[in-house]
């Protein structure tokens, strides 16, 4: 089936199998692999990209659903070589362990921030129970979450 | 992992889903897919056909007159972020914001939800305990059933097989006090068990109250002992206790266990829950 899907600002046509998840489509018909596969099963939020400014789960959504929508994948958010006010705080404070879970963790709290921009620690913990860090390095990741949110409220971004 | 092969069909209005539907025996509705779609990557589904209803916006969206008409497709996200379900029923409300995660709220739809009838949902208990009614559309027109006799076992409802549901009609349940109180399972957010209740006081007394519990069960039921047990009361501790044990043992026969809260579990934790919707219900 042929789909037009835009993603990272750029549009992009395919003729795909319908059976294709949005996941696969990233990976393997655009080479965006920063993108992770977990668990499969959508529990565990390594896979979460934008759709049309919303988070969600690309191991649980076909690329034919979103035929004509609007992706933003971790290689998105980086804009001039600069990267994203959420990235450089998972930089500094050290918001990760092995790294697995990052993509998935950055692009749930982007999309958080937009709803919520300056959350109390509590909310932030709230706003990760679909992201989940095998390695158990929470207490990083909420502080780089916490330190993004208030360096954005000083300093917008467009994501 | 990769669902099975299938066609792909994106209706672009009713008439031509119930079409489909109607043609072809071994086809699913996908909705947002949140059921449908892990279930196809874990080869639990091999459908032949998926009809795409997600584009149909007439499906989608919420209505406060008199009642609340929540069409299918509208998602978790949208009904836990809107003001008139918080006025008309904040126990579904509540509900709704326990579903999965905000990624699957984002994606998830009610009736996705209600037609998959997973006896672990959540929606599922609160409009049971609000004597929601369902509608349906098929090729001869459209008709409603009340959620009573909508859910008839484990994934499995009254929904024939070239029906749609359309939307989920909730009565204005403002002049209860209604809460949803959930045991969540701590990896997959499923509810392990899950009580709504909805109580009318008339002044310090309970002139009645609906019970319903999930989770627990193959598919969410009332408790009329509970019920009975807490009209006319105050709802002090002798009468919560007393709705407890009553809820108890109505489901003891019939509760679910595994490796993660097996039977006696869970029927103690909905005795306990029982208690804790109540005390939200009243402290809201």
């Amino acid at each position: 089936m042929q789909v037009s899907i835009t993603v990272n600002g750029k549009r992009y046509e395919r003729n795909i199998d319908p059976r294709m998840l949005l996941v696969h489509f990233l990976r393997e018909e655009l080479g965006l692999t920063g993108t992770n596969i977990g668990c499969d099963t959508s529990q565990c939020g390594a896979c979460t990209v934008h759709l049309n400014g919303k988070g969600v789960k690309s191991c649980t959504c076909l690329a034919v659903q979103v035929d004509g929508m609007d992706i933003t994948t971790i290689e998105g958010l980086a804009q001039n070589g600069a990267l994203h006010p959420m990235q450089e705080a998972f930089w500094e404070l050290h918001g990760l362990q092995c790294g697995y879970c990052t993509p998935g963790m950055i692009m749930a709290s982007t999309a958080y921030l937009a709803t919520n921009p300056s959350p109390s620690e509590e909310e932030i913990r709230g706003s990760l129970e679909g992201n989940f860090c095998r390695c158990t390095g929470y207490q990083n990741i909420v502080a780089a979450i916490k330190s993004a949110a208030e360096k954005m409220q000083q300093e917008p971004v467009g994501v | 992992m990769r669902p099975g092969k299938f066609a792909y069909h994106r209706a672009e209005t009713i008439d031509a889903a119930l079409e489909l539907l109607t043609n072809n025996e071994d086809a699913k509705v996908l909705a947002g897919g949140h059921s449908l779609i892990p279930a196809l990557n874990l080869r639990l589904a091999q459908p032949e056909m998926l009809i795409d209803i997600g584009r149909l916006e007439n499906l989608r969206g919420i209505q406060a007159n008199g009642s609340l008409m929540i069409g299918a497709l509208t998602t978790h996200a949208q009904i836990e972020t809107s003001a008139a379900v918080q006025q008309y029923c904040r126990a579904l409300s509540a509900a709704v914001s326990k579903v999965g995660d905000p990624m699957v709220r984002n994606r998830g739809t009610i009736g996705g939800n209600i037609a998959h009838a997973d006896p672990a949902s959540d929606p599922p208990t609160v409009l049971l305990a609000c004597d929601s009614i369902i509608h349906l559309q098929g090729p001869d027109g459209t008709r409603t059933v009340p959620v009573q006799d909508f859910f008839l076992d484990l994934f499995t409802t009254d929904v024939q097989p070239n029906e749609l549901v359309t939307g989920i009609e909730v009565p204005n349940m403002s002049d209860h006090k209604t809460a949803y109180a959930k045991l969540t399972h701590p990896a997959s957010h499923y509810a392990v068990v899950g009580v709504c209740v909805a109580v009318k006081m008339d002044g310090d007394t309970c002139d009645h109250a609906h019970v319903a519990i999930g989770g627990a069960l193959p598919k969410a039921m009332r408790s009329p002992g509970a019920e009975a047990a807490l009209a006319g009361t105050t709802l002090d501790d002798a009468a919560l206790n007393a709705a407890a044990e009553a809820l108890m043992d109505e489901i003891r026969a019939e509760v679910m266990g595994d490796v993660y809260a097996p039977e006696a579990y869970r029927t103690a934790m909905a005795g306990v829950y029982l208690k804790r919707a109540i005390r939200q219900a009243l402290a809201s």
